[in-house]
């Protein structure tokens, strides 16, 4: 690594993503790192443009503008520094152009299925389908499928190391005979990665050399009680650049500028939330809600999981929310009566000019509502993908005699969550960061005690992509710059709640101040307290759980922020009565302007 | 000064366009270089491999996977009928033989001695690309496909549904459904302002091949549909091909798109209601061929899709959506909307001299002559 790298001045990192292009510039000032500046533009992957660097350019070029720095020359980023010009790290991810988009197989499917597409997601892409010997669908069908969804990439696994090999050649063979051709580019062999049963792989070769550009990796599932992900997730970062990017329209005249290699958006985000989870040794969610897809991260006891959900999305893909979560279930959070036609024209008309911002309130009210919606269905496909491996024989003693635990359970536990983190132009630029908060709390819905962040203007990207650069100033801007702590919910749950039962009681202090007070049920306080740890008590009611066990009081600090601290009595899932009780909930924490 | 760039679309009234006609596959190029083509002149075909049929041998026979070649009786590649046997046990003291036969004519693709699998591949299906505009081969790629150019009138419309189609334009006085009659069967109609369900069905009923409309109802075309359209991707469906202009809602069709159209009546139109509202962006297209050698200066320019001093733009979002102003001023400060939101604005000036400030990503530039 070259001095400039390892101790560079200035760095800048753009995001490439599927609407805007996201440009930031890092300087090293008094001894540390900060973010100093952020531009941005329209993605311009697109035709008339087709040149993803143009888009690039003219969010450095509003960089430029905004700190008076020259950083291009010409159509050139100057690096390294010259005169006083110009950046010494450039970095960038990207997940324009549709983004990686997979195929996966695997000989059941929730199994070898699933492991296959965690590995995938967590690199990065978007999975369009899973293939598996038992997914219920005819040979021909599955041929068809491959043909017609041409992705940029396909990773076969299946069997454990040493087992039969059948199953697995069998998809080799559906495979061979679909003749895959990759979405980009017509002159190169899709790229296939075979991670499944090691005494399979010459079979799989003599099957498949012919028809793809395969290579071999370590089973990803070499025993079935072990999941070995990360020799395919590198692999398939490898060939996102040699293959994928390098067809991209720009791409490969970006791929010459930057310092170090473009890396997909959502793996980019995930490396730097598992980057909190282990400094800090706590359990994170954390959500990237874009304008297609909408992802979700999550680090429960020490276990990384990212799904994907591709067409849940807030420009793109926002009337699949639409047509997902339902008309009635997006207009509960409309706080307002408006004409259901009106409603979804207004809706269909930012999917098909995606770039539009809301001017008034109402139109960001309705934005705001898809936005739970589409946090919410993300969530669910979270909460049922992220699972303990499946298939798995549990040796039970006599003290699990009572216990039901399955394997295949999911690992998201709300009442275990540390910390909530939200990133995306809708909660990142929300207007009041009490709009974040309670959008992130409407939809995850948390329980006991969490801590709630956003990502200060969307650069979880770009520090994700540093981090394996420079790590010391993705955490520095990442801890000082990039999360904005927004305060913490504190919401007791229980299975049997009697309608205005008293729930808790709590006291929260600081060297100035002592607040307390009663929360019972249906209740939403707030309490307006800045960014600070406060030592607070609170004792929940004998069935009432805030993540101690039933009744157990805690005693500890807990976090205020930009918006305060929340006690939410609503339980959950949450009881909507009328539009009235929606206005109110949003009236207490001051969401909009009066 | 940054550049500001918009989703304009083109209303373009001469204008030299290219299209890239392109095989899924590679396959055969028909035409030459500089040939000239009607819209439906096939310009390459290709083949696409059949559909594959599945025998599992092994079980059928009761065989071990790897006992399998022994027993085929036809070879690898070799061609099959439908009920030919393809394979036979040897049967205990030549007596009990068991055997399989082929459930379509095709080719034998595989025989697996792994998964004792047998893979027969039908027929293969020629697909034809057709030239779709009339014009001239600019480009050959080799096996691929072709670039056709062409100089006419050429009108984006912001989502479609329904594929390409030819036919004649007819421009309509009234969005009404009375209107309609079997004059109009294989036209494409015009109509400068929203139309409903009815008139779409009813238009549809009697054969018309496309409607152009400025405004739709995102319900309407669910209905048409028979799902809810979640992600703008169009242009596979088997009904009349729509093409909306200005977007969903009660909208008129702008006055410059519909003056181009009523200059066209009656002439042969190619369209296509394919939309892709994502990567490799695509937009419903009208196109018009005519013999003018006059291109519109600069039509295809990046630059004219910046927003600067003086261009003409039009609102796409509420609510001021669908008003065409002027841009006087851009201010490079961020401007506080009433949402609260922080943005980069425009001052527009109406027609009827009422200024606003608008945020530039709620502009679209409209190409004037």
């Amino acid at each position: 690594m070259s001095e400039i790298i390892k101790n560079p001045k200035i760095i800048l990192a753009t995001d490439c993503g599927s609407t805007t292009t996201k440009a930031i510039l890092i300087e090293f000032i008094d001894n540390e790192y900060r973010l100093t500046h952020r531009g941005e533009a329209p993605t311009t992957v697109e035709a008339p443009f087709e040149d993803v660097t143009k888009g690039v350019l003219n969010s450095i070029i509003e960089l430029e503008e905004l700190s008076q720095r020259e950083i291009l020359d010409c159509e050139e980023i100057i690096s390294p520094i010259t005169n006083n010009k110009g950046v010494d790290i450039y970095i960038s991810t990207s997940s324009a152009g549709g983004g990686l988009q997979m195929m996966v197989g695997g000989v059941v499917k929730n199994m070898t299925g699933e492991s296959a597409q965690r590995a995938a997601l967590g690199a990065g892409a978007i999975v369009m389908d899973v293939l598996a010997s038992n997914d219920g669908r005819m040979y021909h069908e599955k041929v068809n499928r491959i043909r017609e969804l041409r992705p940029d990439m396909l990773l076969l696994s299946g069997g454990i190391d040493g087992g039969t090999i059948s199953h697995v050649m069998q998809l080799a063979e559906i495979i061979k005979n679909a003749n895959p051709k990759p979405r980009l580019g017509m002159d190169y062999k899709l790229p296939i990665i075979f991670a499944g049963n090691i005494k399979a792989q010459k079979d799989v070769e003599k099957t498949l050399k012919h028809v793809s550009d395969l290579i071999m990796v370590d089973n990803i599932r070499p025993t079935l009680e072990k999941e070995n992900l990360q020799p395919s997730r590198d692999k398939i970062h490898d060939l996102f650049m040699e293959h994928v990017m390098a067809q991209a329209p720009g791409y490969k005249k970006l791929m010459k500028w930057t310092d170090a290699p473009i890396m997909p958006t959502p793996g980019a985000v995930g490396k730097i939330i598992k980057k909190i989870a282990i400094s800090d040794n706590i359990s994170v969610l954390g959500v990237d809600i874009g304008g297609a897809t909408t992802d979700v991260f999550s680090v429960f006891d020490e276990e990384f999981n990212r799904t994907v959900s591709a067409n849940l999305g807030m420009s793109y893909s926002i009337c699949n929310v639409l047509a997902e979560a339902g008309i009635d279930n997006v207009s509960r959070w409309v706080p307002f009566e408006i004409d259901e036609s009106d409603l979804t024209n207004r809706i269909a008309n930012k999917m098909i000019r995606p770039t539009t911002i809301p001017q008034t309130l109402d139109e960001l009210k309705i934005e705001q509502a898809l936005a739970r919606e589409a946090l919410r269905l993300s969530f669910i496909q979270h909460k049922n993908f992220a699972v303990s491996l499946k298939g798995i024989k549990k040796e039970r003693t006599i003290s699990d005699t009572f216990k039901q635990d399955i394997s295949g359970q999911t690992l998201v536990d709300m009442l275990k969550l540390d910390l909530l983190v939200g990133s995306g132009g809708v909660l990142s630029h929300a207007p009041r960061r009490s709009q974040a908060m309670k959008m992130l709390i409407d939809s995850f819905l948390p329980e006991g005690i969490t801590k709630l962040a956003v990502d200060s203007i969307f650069m979880m990207p770009q520090l994700g992509v540093l981090s394996e650069v420079h790590e010391q100033a993705a955490l520095e801007v990442f801890k000082k710059d990039c999360l904005i702590i927004l305060g913490t919910c504190i919401a007791p749950v229980s299975n049997k709640i009697k309608s205005n039962q008293a729930l808790l009681s709590y006291v929260i202090k600081n060297k100035e101040k002592k607040i307390s007070g009663k929360l019972k049920e249906g209740e939403f306080i707030f309490i307006d307290l800045p960014f600070d740890e406060y030592e607070t008590t609170i004792i929940p009611e004998n069935n009432i759980d805030i993540g101690e066990g039933k009744g157990n009081e805690f005693n500890g600090k807990i976090s205020g922020g930009e918006v305060g601290i929340i006690f939410d009595g609503r339980g959950r899932p949450l009881n909507f009565q009328s539009k009235e009780i929606v206005s109110n909930w949003s009236n207490i924490i001051k969401e909009y302007p009066e | 000064m940054s550049k500001s760039y918009t989703p304009g679309l083109k209303v373009l009234k001469s204008a030299k366009i290219v299209k890239d006609r392109i095989l899924p596959l590679k396959g055969k190029v028909c035409v030459s270089a500089n040939q000239k083509v009607e819209s439906d002149t096939i310009v390459a075909s290709t083949e696409l491999p059949g559909n594959v049929h599945m025998l599992n041998i092994a079980n059928e026979l009761n065989l071990d996977p790897e006992q399998i070649s022994d027993c085929m009786i036809v070879d690898l590649q070799s061609s099959v009928k439908k009920g030919q046997i393809v394979a036979k046990s040897k049967g205990i003291f030549g007596m009990f033989k068991s055997e399989v036969k082929t459930p379509v004519n095709g080719k034998i693709e595989s025989i697996s001695s792994i998964t004792g699998q047998v893979v027969i591949s039908e027929e293969p299906i020629t697909i034809k690309v057709d030239a779709y505009v009339p014009g001239n081969v600019e480009k050959i790629y080799e096996k691929e496909g072709v670039c056709i150019n062409s100089v006419g009138t050429f009108i984006q419309g912001i989502i479609g549904i329904g594929g390409e189609k030819q036919g004649k334009l007819k421009v309509l006085e009234s969005n009404k459904k009375d209107i309609l009659n079997n004059e109009m069967k294989d036209k494409i109609i015009v109509c400068n302002s929203y139309v409903d369900y009815d008139f779409y069905s009813t238009a549809k009923a009697i054969g018309v091949k496309g409607i152009i409309c400025g405004g739709f109802d995102y319900n309407n075309i669910s209905k048409i549909l028979g799902y809810k359209l979640g992600v703008a991707i169009t242009g596979t469906e088997e009904t009349t091909t729509l093409i909306v202009t200005e977007g969903f809602g009660e909208i008129s069709m702008s006055k410059r798109t519909f003056d181009l159209l009523k200059d066209n009546d009656n002439n042969y139109a190619s369209i296509s209601g394919a939309t892709q509202i994502r990567a490799g962006v695509m937009r419903p297209e009208i196109f018009v061929s005519n013999n003018e050698n006059i291109v519109e200066k600069a039509a295809m320019d990046d630059e004219r899709l910046i927003i600067s001093i003086n261009s003409t733009v039009r609102v796409i979002r509420e609510p001021f959506f669908g008003k065409i102003g002027k841009v006087i001023s851009l201010p490079s400060s961020l401007t506080i909307m009433k949402s609260e939101t922080k943005v980069r604005v425009a001052e527009i000036e109406f027609s009827d001299t009422s200024k606003e400030i608008i945020p530039r990503a709620n502009l679209e530039v409209i190409f004037s002559d």
